[in-house]
């Protein structure tokens, strides 16, 4: 286990360089030169040709891409992601703070999507072409489908309009969570559902399903006991990888559910050419990201000893 | 699993013949297998109904998608406006027929130049190997780091919002899916026999490329690429939606359902149809990818 691990932290190194290197380089993309939007925030006016000049000297804007990419990332590695035009707050700093709203609701989505996906799953595995069955194929074609930003409409509608059981939008209470955790779930539900009746149907073909079968194990202990723990592991690596991109797509449901979480902060940013946030949420989510999966990757070595001692 | 292994052994034992990993069955089976599949069938009915109506946008749209009308205000859906109007009095329905035009248009001319990067990148990594292969590869590993809407997303706010804007992001981010799977299939076949002999017989490295390994991918680009287009089009009006892509009065799906937001509980006919549009659209090229992976590429079965 300790090799395997460290092999893993040995290629995120490089990795991370790569991801801090497209957050930079984004830079050179923006139309806006950098110098003469930090003055105009500052000064309230347009700033002169001069002042221009003299603070490109001073923000080190002249010095060579590679010059400045270096010294880029040294800030970076200590924290240092700049500092917000906007709100002038520290970029990494303002990441963190609305990062554990944006965590509640994807980890709220993403258990439920688990809750919701493994039991129906299982049963249109072990019964299969029955109704139930397809109906789980239609429900999952339906969930792959809608735009999430429609379903959230479609659910404001329902639940916060006509029925008044919800609220439609902002926080506070546990019942704020419930329609933006949905929204960011229903897709991973329906994915996840797939993949369990299909881990399921292989497993239960193999020959120890049978063995068990014929020994004389009730139905419960074969499909939960024996089967469900042989699905499992493909079933968590794609929620895992699912995971880091439903943190992406929480930027929509946050903007739609006014929820004060990451997403919303970025797109609120991007509207007002606040680039250093940009910038800071790709280095910061591509972190993020490269964290999530090595902990999916050790997860499944512990779920799977094949993996683990490298005989894969 | 190894290379040699992929590369060497490239026959199969299957159903009790001997099958090679680049054996695909003749077009008139592909075809027959196809037509009695009744949901790829319905799918491909859609997206032709979807490309007919928008090719014919001025002949099918019963009003002018631009034309204000200030006395018919978020109107419900009736005899003169199909389903409704907007907030400035125009025909939704209209709207979401020259719609098609952009949101399908878009993802068609997106996915187009993702399958050309994605592809060229995966067979000149798959045939060259050695340093192409790891640069190329290592920049597929980094952009494969991230979720890919964040960084569409960050492209997208830095270059500013517009539809070519969406689109180069979408570009610069999903060609790294067909680059990988390509470059596999394409280490697979570099040790065959056709492409040594081929080489034997003194033919250039573009030659091998176009004229050999090209051919024998394509059905796999085509599975990926219709698997995706769904996807594709979910992303582009997503980023619409959030006010980066299209702006108004483009009558682009996810632009309209941005537009329709503040009067949604108002006219609900601003929301659920242009959603709906898009929705049907990705069930289309959904049910048309499943049924093209059953036939031309059961390896991508999930």
């Amino acid at each position: 286990m300790i090799p395997y691990l460290l092999r893993r932290l040995v290629y995120l190194g490089p990795v991370w360089l790569g991801i801090s290197f497209i957050a930079f380089a984004l830079s050179s993309l923006s139309p806006g030169d950098p110098a003469r939007l930090t003055l105009q925030r500052q000064l309230d006016r347009q700033p002169t040709a001069e002042e221009v000049t003299r603070a490109r000297q001073d923000l080190g804007l002249n010095d060579p891409f590679a010059v400045r990419y270096v010294q880029w990332v040294g800030q970076a590695v200590t924290g240092d992601l700049g500092t917000s035009y906007r709100t002038g707050e520290p970029v990494l700093g303002a990441l963190l703070e609305r990062f554990p709203n944006t965590l509640r609701i994807t980890l709220l989505g993403l258990g439920g999507a688990v809750v919701v996906a493994l039991p129906l799953g299982v049963m249109a595995a072990v019964w299969r072409n029955s109704p139930l069955d397809h109906l789980s194929r239609i429900v999952s074609l339906l969930g792959a489908s809608m735009p999430s930003y429609w379903v959230a409409y479609l659910l404001i509608l329902l639940f916060a309009v006509r029925l008044h059981m919800l609220p439609v939008a902002g926080r506070g209470t546990w019942q704020h969570m419930v329609l933006p955790a949905t929204t960011l779930g229903l897709a991973t539900s329906a994915s996840l559902m797939r993949l369990t009746r299909s881990e399921m149907l292989e497993v239960l073909g193999q020959d120890f399903v049978r063995t068990s079968r014929a020994k004389g194990l009730g139905p419960r202990a074969v499909v939960v006991g024996h089967a469900l723990r042989n699905a499992l592991i493909p079933v968590v690596t794609v929620a895992g990888m699912r995971f880091a991109g439903l943190l992406g797509g929480a930027v929509i449901v946050e903007t739609i559910f006014a929820w004060p979480g990451i997403g919303k902060f970025v797109l609120d940013s991007i509207f007002d050419r606040d680039y250093p946030v940009i910038q800071g949420f790709v280095v910061f989510m591509g972190t993020v990201f490269l964290l999530v999966n090595l902990v999916v990757d050790l997860s499944y070595g512990l779920l799977d000893p094949r993996i683990r001692l490298g005989h894969r | 699993m190894d290379e040699a292994l992929d590369g060497g052994i490239s026959t199969v034992r299957s159903g009790g013949e001997s099958r090679d990993l680049t054996w695909r069955p003749p077009r008139w089976v592909v075809a027959r297998r196809l037509l009695r599949d009744r949901p790829a069938v319905a799918g491909a009915l859609v997206l032709a109904v979807f490309a007919l109506v928008s090719i014919a946008a001025p002949l099918v749209a019963p009003h002018d998608p631009a034309a204000v009308n200030g006395r018919a205000i978020l109107q419900p859906p009736g005899e003169v406006y199909r389903l409704g109007t907007d907030n400035l009095g125009r025909d939704i329905l209209s709207r979401l027929i020259y719609g098609a035009r952009w949101t399908l248009g878009t993802a068609l001319l997106a996915a187009a130049a993702i399958v050309v990067i994605g592809v060229s990148v995966g067979l000149v990594a798959g045939y060259f190997g050695g340093l192409i292969d790891d640069i190329l590869m290592r920049i597929v590993d980094v952009l494969l780091a991230f979720p890919s809407l964040v960084l569409a997303l960050a492209i997208v706010g830095t270059l500013g919002p517009s539809l070519r804007n969406v689109m180069i992001g979408m570009v610069a981010v999903w060609w790294v899916d067909y680059a990988r799977v390509i470059r596999g299939l394409t280490v697979g076949m570099r040790e065959r026999e056709f492409v040594t002999s081929a080489h034997c017989a003194g033919a250039s490295a573009p030659h091998i490329i176009f004229r050999h390994l090209l051919p024998n991918v394509i059905p796999s680009v085509i599975v990926l690429a219709t698997l995706e287009l769904g996807s594709l089009m979910l992303a582009i009006s997503g980023l619409s939606f959030l006010g980066l892509g299209a702006q108004p009065p483009t009558p682009e799906w996810g632009t309209m359902l941005n537009d329709g937001r503040a009067f949604f509980q108002r006219a609900p006919q601003l929301m659920v149809y242009p959603g709906l549009a898009i929705t049907i659209a990705v069930i289309g090229s959904n049910l048309v990818g499943d049924g093209l992976r059953d036939v031309l590429d059961p390896r991508f079965k999930r």
